[in-house]
């Protein structure tokens, strides 16, 4: 959600995004991409200063790519005869920045808030490869992002991983072998403290006791659902004959993944009580709450989300904009680190993602994160909470050459990103950018002159028509509404 | 709930007291001379100057420089190794005017109607506000409080002329001793040529033909400039002796702006909207400040021309349009710098407010000088405020708004030391320190 164009609130937004229902049109459905075919020559980063997040860092340092993937990483590689080679004298190169809450690359609305527990809509559906945002948020260092369903239930959506390959169609977008998520979300947002409205009709729940018993009932019913796919499939095991299956639910077949950890739980949440809350239905029905997302009252309970092996993904300093937000501090990342939680920030925001660096190094500042345990609030850890962690998230050997470089120590609020590289592709680089500004403009002014052009056109054939004897004309069809574009998830 | 938690925050507040013993809560007491000594001044004025003295008394700078004579009895910080800055200046900000964005009964920033120069911002400043520490704790000392301005989560009703922004000091028991200049400048939201609109009773986006946004636009700049002609009338009525007439709250509140005394914060972001805006207050000789200004850029040249000074959105966002460069408002600044317009940095948002720093040095990153950007919250603020003859420098005679900081203050990691406003040692401690160390000490979880 852009605030600066929240000139009619993000309430109302939110709100919007809660209400309009429709989703987009699939694009491509079951979107499951292999590996990006890399017949790319190997690339040698060279004299740089290499941040790998988990071996320290190496001043003058090479990093050797090889088919997408890190080959080596040291001084004084020898790049092979046919390799390119990307001089980073001066710079500073770190693993691609991963957002472990996004809502761009989405083609419609994130929410469908019209059900209070709408687990078969998945976010892999409506995946938009033409969003500008990911070019954006490339720019600002960000490889992979966790592309989540809006808060406005419960028990939201599908969620999927992508990377940001700009310019690879949908079906290039997934983080092969990423586990698949949900979104869970409680307080304020499922209960519509904010976004009710006279003349609307409310819907149940209403209160975070309402969300507690929504999602527990989802999962006595999912669990009964589980039993019986279950006991059938036992019995059809055991050569039973002329069994009738249990006729499929697509409601609950994601909660079922969920009770057999194979579906990670994001759950949106802000109070300390929801937080526990949420921690003990998932102890109940046996499953692990993969991330709190948002979180901002985790550092009343890190013990207890540590305790329960469960990550945390907040904001760097986001405070006051709804009341279970009024207890924020800045202090959250580094205090539920101290404690023992694997934290990230993530933004929730495709502005905000232009500088996630950034975020994480205010947890230096405020509550005094090393700089390494701040690059990891937004590299490693994002990936372990996304279970990507064996793939990227660190400048290792073997891990994927998705990587970022700047002009300068990247936990500055002077770096600029130079360069992107996805499975050691480069996917963004601001010298080219820059020198291709001009002929976009150009191609721009000659579009609109091409566009007006042809209006006056139009303009005056209808004059000519007007001028001709009165015929009768067919009616014009009525447009179908133009559907309105959420921008973001409703926080 | 409040109330509990103020409870619970008293015998905070008091342990804080006892621990930075002679630090002002936002009070203001008599006061000794106060000196920082060995830092290196930022005066913003000239060139830094290295092992440098500060003296301010009665909450004014009384000297600065390399060679200054310590007075006698004054109070002493040695600031070896630290910086001392102008405080920062948020010229647009909801600061006492809004606590939480989302519920409507702690926020004051927007009336009812489309007319309401009279409001002034300062008659609704809460000053126990718990983002006034929060935000000082950023080393900003003084902000604009803007009504009508939106801010985050807000819902900006259609006010044309929205109420008077008030500049304060971000301490002070009481509002009249936060009050930098209480009828600072007034609220102009620019109504723009609206396509699409929210529509309340289906809460969905509306397409409007553009004929229809072109007629209500007409017809809302018709209603402004009725408005300000009537105004003028008014202030001559007004100026006459003698003259007999009807007091009118409203009109009365215009007479400074018709007059050109008052600058008038024109909120516009798209070139259009900022070109017709630039024309129509050209034309009514008002004294405008272009406010949020996305695409300013685009417009420089008559921005310059006209001498339309420009308060600037976040740069951290996305540009207007889809097809703009994805550092847009990032390198903006300096571009509209370079083409003679002068700038200033606002959050536009409390809850952001802390980010004004950032903001300038990503700017910074994207072509802006330096000294540009610390002057950008500091000088240039109070400079379009017309505030700069007591704040934005640290030059003898200016109140004594001044951070000590161990570096650059734009910098993401870096800490505030000491912070000064109108000359007293002022806290930044907050609520979010406190709940910091409330939670810090929480011993481990038993269950």
């Amino acid at each position: 959600m852009n605030r600066r164009r929240a000139s009619f609130g993000v309430a109302a937004v939110a709100l919007l995004g809660l209400l309009s229902g429709a989703s987009g049109v699939a694009r491509e459905k079951e979107a499951k991409a292999s590996a990006a075919a890399n017949s790319a020559p190997a690339l040698l980063i060279r004299n740089a200063t290499i941040l790998t997040v988990t071996r320290g860092t190496l001043e003058k340092g090479d990093i050797l790519i090889k088919d997408g993937k890190i080959a080596a990483v040291g001084s004084g590689i020898k790049a092979p005869a046919d390799a390119q080679v990307i001089d980073a004298s001066g710079q500073f190169v770190m693993p691609g920045i991963i957002d472990c809450h996004s809502h761009i690359a989405i083609d419609g609305d994130v929410n469908e808030g019209s059900v209070s527990v709408s687990s078969m809509v998945n976010i892999a559906d409506v995946l938009n490869p033409d969003d500008p945002a990911i070019y954006r948020d490339l720019a600002g260092g960000v490889t992979a992002a966790n592309i989540l369903h809006g808060s406005a239930n419960p028990i939201g959506g599908q969620t999927i991983v992508i990377k940001l390959r700009w310019g690879q169609p949908a079906a290039k977008l997934p983080f092969e072998g990423a586990p698949p998520g949900i979104k869970f979300a409680l307080g304020e947002n499922p209960k519509h403290s904010n976004s009710r409205v006279s003349g609307m009709p409310d819907r149940y729940p209403a209160t975070r006791m309402g969300v507690e018993e929504t999602i527990r009932g989802a999962f006595t019913e999912a669990r009964d659902y589980k039993k019986s796919w279950d006991d059938y499939n036992k019995r059809a095991a055991a050569g039973e004959r002329n069994l009738i299956p249990p006729r499929r639910d697509l409601k609950l077949d994601p909660l079922v993944e969920v009770l057999e950890g194979k579906r990670y739980v994001h759950a949106h949440c802000y109070r300390e009580d929801e937080i526990l809350m949420l921690l003990r239905v998932a102890k109940e029905f046996g499953f692990r709450v993969q991330t709190l997302q948002h979180v901002l009252e985790g550092y009343k309970v890190a013990d207890e989300i540590a305790a329960a092996g469960t990550g945390a993904s907040t904001f760097s300093d986001w405070w006051a904009y709804k009341v279970e937000t009024y207890d924020a501090i800045p202090y959250n990342a580094a205090m539920m680190t101290r404690r023992g939680v694997v934290v990230s920030v993530n933004s929730d925001d495709a502005g905000e993602a232009m500088h996630l660096n950034q975020e994480a190094a205010k947890s230096m500042r405020y509550g005094g994160l090393t700089h390494d345990e701040a690059l990891k609030l937004v590299t490693l850890n994002p990936a372990i909470q996304l279970g990507i962690e064996k793939r990227v998230g660190s400048i290792e050997v073997g891990k994927d050459a998705d990587l970022v470089i700047y002009n300068r120590d990247p936990l500055s609020a002077y770096a600029v990103v130079q360069k992107m590289l996805i499975d050691g592709r480069v996917y963004f680089d601001r010298e080219k950018d820059l020198a291709g500004r001009a002929a976009l403009e150009q191609e721009k002014k000659e579009l609109l002159e091409k566009a007006r052009k042809s209006a006056e056109k139009k303009a005056e054939e209808k004059k000519a028509e007007e001028k001709k004897p009165q015929e009768k004309k067919p009616e014009e069809k009525a447009k179908p509404p133009q559907e309105h574009r959420d921008e973001g998830g409703a926080r | 709930m409040k109330t509990s938690r103020m409870k619970m925050r008293v015998p905070i507040l008091f342990a804080g007291c006892l621990c930075v013993a002679g630090m002002a809560f936002g009070q203001t007491v008599p006061a000794t001379d106060t000196v920082i000594t060995h830092a290196k001044i930022f005066t913003l004025a000239g060139a830094p100057i290295e092992g440098g003295t500060v003296v301010i008394h009665e909450g004014k700078i009384a000297a600065v420089g390399a060679n200054v004579s310590i007075p006698a009895g004054a109070k002493v910080i040695d600031a070896k190794g630290l910086q001392v800055y102008p405080g920062l200046f948020d010229p647009v900000t909801q600061m006492g005017l809004s606590e939480i964005s989302a519920v409507r009964a702690t926020v004051d920033t927007t009336e009812m109607g489309s007319i309401n120069p009279d409001l002034v911002a300062a008659t609704a400043v809460l000053p126990s506000s718990a983002h006034i520490p929060v935000t000082r704790a950023a080393g900003i000392t003084e902000v604009l409080a803007v009504p009508a301005s939106g801010g985050f989560d807000s819902v900006r009703a259609t006010n044309l002329i929205g109420g008077q922004a008030s500049a304060i000091h971000l301490a002070g028991w009481t509002v009249a001793e936060m009050l930098i200049r209480k009828n600072a400048a007034m609220v102009m939201d620019w109504p723009g040529i609206e396509t699409q609109s929210f529509d309340f009773s289906t809460f969905s986006m509306k397409e409007k033909p553009y004929s229809d946004a072109k007629k209500d636009y007409d017809k809302a700049v018709d209603q402004l400039a009725n408005w300000i002609e009537e105004s003028r009338h008014y202030a001559q009525v007004a100026a006459t002796s003698g003259a007999v007439y009807d007091r009118d709250v409203k009109l009365e509140a215009m007479i400074p702006v018709v007059r050109g005394d008052m600058p008038v914060l024109v909120f516009a972001d798209k070139a259009r909207d900022i070109r017709n805006a630039v024309e129509f207050c050209q034309k009514q000789n008002l004294k405008m400040i272009l406010t949020g200004g996305s695409e300013a850029w685009k417009v420089k040249d008559l921005l310059r021309s006209k001498s339309v000074p420009v308060i600037l959105r976040p740069t951290l966002e996305y540009p207007m349009e889809d097809d703009d460069a994805y550092d847009r408002l990032m390198t903006q600044p300096a571009e509209l710098l370079a083409a003679g317009v002068k700038i200033a940095f606002g959050s536009f948002d409390n809850s952001f407010a802390r980010r004004l720093g950032q903001q300038a040095a990503n700017a910074v990153a994207h072509g802006l000088a330096y000294e540009d950007a610390l002057k950008a919250v500091t000088l240039y603020p109070a400079e379009i405020l017309g505030l700069d003859g007591e704040l934005g420098t640290l030059e003898t005679g200016k109140i004594a708004n001044l951070i000590v900081t161990n570096g650059d203050p734009l910098e993401l990691t870096t800490e505030v030391r000491y912070l000064f406003i109108k000359g007293q040692l002022t806290s930044t401690d907050n609520k979010q320190k406190d709940l910091y160390e409330k939670y810090l000490n929480r011993p481990p979880a038993t269950n």
